[in-house]
């Protein structure tokens, strides 16, 4: 059992991290298609059929660029900056439940990496250690822009990490776990968390914007102010590296909300497919359903991305203490009197 | 002060009500707006296979004519190059030999001529300066190239082909 | 194997945390305390206390010390040697040192640490057996420390505005 539990979970680790690489490559391509779509433009169309290599040519292009590392900058530190970003970036997906169990040749296999009992607890640490790699970065670039940038980046993950965990103790009232297996299970059909938590999902929604520094909210490396922030000093696969992992980031925080708050690889009629397709092609089919769910919450970031302007730093701050905290608060208190109610009755 | 006109508009910033301090309604409507720009019909023209009209004023690259019979209008007066405000122009005159009548219009031609493309504004005021209408901007781009110098054309590039026929 | 990984990360931690005292550069300082709460994690995984090791992730590692490291950022990187203190400190630090030292040795001698304290209940650092403990045997404390807490709150918050008619 021991040698089979390991080859099953080895597997799954390499699927899950290949999944992630190959939708954050594509999604550098989606963003700038999708960027062109929006500007009534047609974006990239040369690397193959419909630009469907443009991630490899892109990629290609970031290795063969010239290796520049400061004189003035700290060494290690500069070189540590991106690997920190692109393994706190990788590391989310490890609880992240992908399909219900699915059985293969009379064994029992579970979609999910590792099912902690503390498992949102986890991704909201590994989120809260991403700015390290933004920070430390900036910092050992000796620049003063990306100084600026990461300074930036500390205080709004700071801010925003504390109605992102605000939001989630409401879910947790709802839900009665910290188990993300255990949340999905419970959203079965379309009792979908988000239907219970509509302001918390907003909530959170906006404040994953913040933390994977998506536009509004990208002022770490607002080009307009900063050059080009965190990054500014950065150059060939380390700016690579940079890039990616907010790629990664934006599709683990994406899986992490369909998680959460859109039942994961749950869907109405559910009960019905899996009854038609049997013990292994049902699941499958939920997670192909799950990573829908992921590819629009994508494209939902894309498309805010292209819509919305930046924040200016101060409206940010309001932002993040001023409303959203509040909010939170109220959130959490409107949920407790809502269950305390429903427990009566 | 008085306005000298009554054209002035005084705004009037009326404090926001609740659903536009939300800033949400705001926001979707933002969105409601680029999504629908995704199905707009796309703008991009494929460059390199489909080539965009020049408009009919446009003006391109120089190019020095001939008369009817193959010969070269220029007669070197310099009223482009002192007409010219980018200075671009230069060029040498020289006097025209006697075999050489088959060449060259006048008694005086130019021997060396010069536009420095990357001087050149495009302005077309050597072409109204030239009293001989041998200078006309009816040519395509400039093309792109590595190094300065050979931004600078001269008579090789700039004047017209000889007629083929007759 | 648990024994061994525990002297291993406990080794890691020690070491780490000299490395926070020696290094010259503040920020040096910081991020070996960052490795150091990293090691900590560890230990309280290895103590089958999940929460608390995931407590400790988010608070410290990903709230106070990025906090940390976000002030001391501000301070020159190519000056990385502080002005020396004068010999009065030094001695009075080793002083200092040297009576901690003691406490700490007498304190364990009179603990007699030849007892091994034996763990009640296995599963207590679960969630939801913390959960049962803090919200029933330990209510009034953990609600006196909520308190303190916003106490510090408020006191920061008079701390950081000033009057107006003083600005």
């Amino acid at each position: 059992m021991e040698l089979a539990f390991v080859i099953e979970k080895f597997i799954l680790i390499t699927v899950v991290f290949a999944l992630s690489l190959v939708v954050a490559m594509y999604s550098t391509l989606a963003e700038r298609k999708i960027a062109a779509f929006l500007q009534d433009r047609v974006g990239p169309n040369r690397a193959g059929p419909g630009g469907m290599f443009q991630p490899l040519a892109d990629g290609a292009k970031m290795f063969f660029k010239e290796e520049i590392i400061p004189e003035q900058s700290n060494k290690f530190l500069f070189i540590a900056g991106p690997s920190l970003a692109i393994l706190t970036a990788c590391i989310g997906s490890a609880v992240i439940p992908w399909g219900d169990t699915i059985a293969i040749a009379g064994r029992i296999v579970d979609l999910q990496v590792t099912d902690i009992n503390v498992g949102i607890l986890y991704i909201f640490g590994v989120v809260s250690l991403g700015v390290y790699g933004v920070m430390i970065g900036g910092w050992a670039s000796n620049n003063k822009f990306s100084l600026m940038g990461a300074i930036r980046a500390a205080s709004q993950n700071i801010s925003y990490e504390i109605p992102m965990g605000l939001s989630i103790i409401a879910l947790l009232l709802v839900t009665n776990t910290l188990s993300l297996k255990e949340i999905t299970a419970q959203q079965h059909g379309w009792h979908w968390n988000v239907w219970y938590q509509p302001l918390g999902f907003l909530l959170f929604m906006i404040c994953s914007f913040a933390e994977t520094n998506r536009t509004p909210f990208d002022l770490p490396e607002c080009e307009t102010e900063l050059v080009g922030g965190y990054h500014t000093e950065y150059s060939s696969m380390k700016l690579g590296f940079y890039l990616f992992a907010e790629y990664i980031n934006m599709f683990i925080s994406s899986a992490v909300m369909a998680t959460l708050y859109f039942g994961g690889y749950n869907y109405p009629g559910m009960d019905w497919v899996n009854n038609m397709l049997g013990p292994l092609w049902g699941p499958l089919v939920g997670v192909a359903v799950l990573f829908l769910k992921i590819f629009a919450f994508i494209f939902f970031f894309m498309w805010v991305r292209w819509t919305v302007p930046r924040f200016r730093y101060d409206q940010l701050m309001n932002l993040g203490w001023k409303v959203l905290i509040p909010l939170a608060i109220a959130n959490i208190v409107i949920t407790g009197i809502w269950i305390t109610i429903s427990d009566r009755i | 002060m008085e306005s000298l006109t009554n054209k002035k508009k005084v705004l009037q910033q009326k404090p926001m009500n609740f659903w536009e301090r939300l800033y949400l309604p705001a926001i979707f409507q933002g969105m409601a707006i680029t999504f629908m720009h995704m199905f707009k019909k796309k703008e991009t023209i494929f460059y390199p296979e489909v080539k965009r009209e020049f408009s009919e004023n446009w003006r391109g690259l120089h190019s020095l004519k001939r008369d009817e019979e193959g010969r070269e209008r220029c007669t070197a007066c310099g009223l482009c190059a002192l007409a010219c405000p980018a200075e671009a122009i230069t060029m040498i005159a020289a006097e025209r030999k006697k075999e050489e009548a088959h060449l060259y219009r006048e008694e005086k031609y130019a021997s060396v001529y010069e536009i420095n493309m990357l001087r050149c504004i495009f302005c077309g005021l050597c072409e109204e300066a030239c009293p001989k209408e041998a200078i006309y901007l009816d040519g395509n781009i400039v093309e792109s190239n590595y190094l300065r110098q050979d931004f600078i054309y001269g008579k090789d590039k700039l004047v017209e082909a000889p007629f083929k026929a007759s | 194997m648990t024994l061994s990984l525990f002297y291993l990360v406990a080794f890691l931690s020690i070491f780490f945390s000299l490395l926070v005292i020696f290094s010259k550069n503040p920020v040096h300082s910081i991020l070996y305390l960052i490795i150091t709460f990293f090691t900590f994690t560890i230990h309280y995984i290895l103590l089958n206390a999940q929460f608390l090791a995931i407590v400790n992730f988010i608070v410290y590692m990903g709230a106070i010390l990025v906090l940390f490291l976000f002030v001391l950022m501000l301070l020159n990187l190519n000056k990385d040697s502080e002005p020396l203190k004068s010999n009065l400190l030094k001695i009075i630090g080793v002083i200092g040192g040297m009576c901690l030292l003691v406490t700490l040795v007498g304190s364990t001698k009179a603990l007699h640490l030849s007892d091994p304290v034996i763990l009640q209940a296995q599963n207590l650092g679960l969630v939801k057996n913390l959960g049962k403990v803090l919200f029933s045997e330990f209510l009034l404390p953990f609600e006196v420390s909520s308190i303190l807490l916003l106490s510090a709150m408020v006191g920061a918050v008079l701390l950081a505005k000033r009057e107006p008619n003083n600005a």
